[in-house]
């Protein structure tokens, strides 16, 4: 009996070892409102579970509360990583529900969204301190890296030692500039990609195996 | 902590807190200084700016505050990063952080609106209240 325990025992050690060390990576995904995080976070989880994480639209703060999808295994040239994706709401520094009117919201729907907003980045800002292994910063490649948003959220990134690899979405509008942003942050890789087209999702994939393995 | 009042309603007040000010504050005093100055409608130029751990929070606390009709939020700049860090490993160690070492300017976000920046200059647009 003391022996079986015993074996018990060291198998349940060797094992509790393993499955720490296979423990997924958390990564979140942050950047502005409408950079295209929750089409990249779909686009990702449906190409290796078939399952998506949450709804997109074109409507600021559409992901107001972190969406998780666990056990995401990613395979890239002989490079294996299992990642939780949590998509996180947009960052920001202010959030009026008046400009959910523009978007024919009534009142009360457009101050339930922006209390929700609020809620949500504020739990993104939190969990970025204390809950993410790694970071996918995704930006629209179409618009001005440059905003103050993006540079403090990157300082914080880079003071938490955390791993970022930059995604410059949205290649297919006419506008997209990645240089751009590349020149903007150029002590990190940026990948170009359209999470919407699924174009150079190859690199973006064999960069997160890259990373966060 | 306002040491003198504005002269009417529509004056817009700017305090500019030096960086030995800020140096005897914990994180959250400096928040709290930030938000309730910024709450009441005036605006606050730092001397030395916050660290990366400071802003967090500061966008986190923000977070929790805005409400409809009431308070928006923030609007945040400071002069864009070099990254030329001359502090380097040695800076790290020391536990001086070059890059909080920026002018930053932060205002209520329906008040102020930023029109320019450069590496030298913040050119913003203040609205009365």
């Amino acid at each position: 009996m003391g022996l079986l325990t015993n074996l018990r025992d060291s198998i349940s050690r060797v094992t509790d070892g393993l499955f720490s060390e296979a423990e997924p990576k958390r990564i979140g995904i942050y950047g502005p409102p409408n950079a295209g995080k929750t089409t990249l976070a779909n686009r990702i989880a449906r190409d290796w579970t078939g399952d998506a994480v949450g709804p997109e639209s074109h409507i600021p703060h559409e992901t107001r509360r972190a969406r998780r999808k666990e056990n995401v295994t990613i395979e890239r040239n002989g490079k294996t990583v299992t990642i939780d994706i949590v998509d996180t709401p947009g960052v920001t520094t202010k959030v009026d529900y008046k400009e959910f009117l523009d978007h024919d919201m009534e009142k009360d729907d457009a101050v339930k969204r922006s209390r929700e907003a609020t809620e949500g980045v504020a739990e993104a800002m939190h969990w970025l301190r204390e809950d993410v292994d790694g970071v996918i910063y995704v930006l629209d490649s179409s618009t001005d890296p440059f905003t103050q948003v993006n540079t403090m959220l990157i300082g914080i990134i880079e003071s938490q030692d955390l791993p970022v690899l930059i995604f410059a979405n949205k290649t297919d509008l006419e506008g997209s500039d990645v240089k751009r942003i590349s020149d903007a942050f150029p002590q990190h890789e940026t990948v170009p990609l359209s999470a919407l087209e699924g174009d150079n999702m190859d690199e973006v994939y064999e960069k997160i195996a890259e990373y966060f393995a | 902590m306002p040491e003198a009042t504005a002269p009417d309603d529509d004056a817009v007040r700017i305090d500019l807190i030096s960086g030995a000010r800020m140096d005897g504050l914990t994180s959250m005093e400096k928040i709290r200084l930030i938000l309730d100055t910024v709450r009441n409608g005036d605006i606050v130029v730092l001397e030395e700016g916050l660290s990366p751990e400071e802003e967090s929070k500061l966008i986190e606390v923000t977070m929790t505050e805005i409400s409809p009709d009431d308070f928006t939020g923030i609007e945040i700049e400071t002069y864009p990063h070099s990254h030329a860090k001359s502090g380097g490993i040695l800076g790290r160690i020391m536990g001086k952080d070059e890059e909080a070492k920026k002018l930053t300017v932060i205002g209520p976000a329906n008040q102020i609106e930023t029109l320019h920046k450069d590496e030298n200059l913040i050119s913003a647009l203040v609205s009365r209240k």
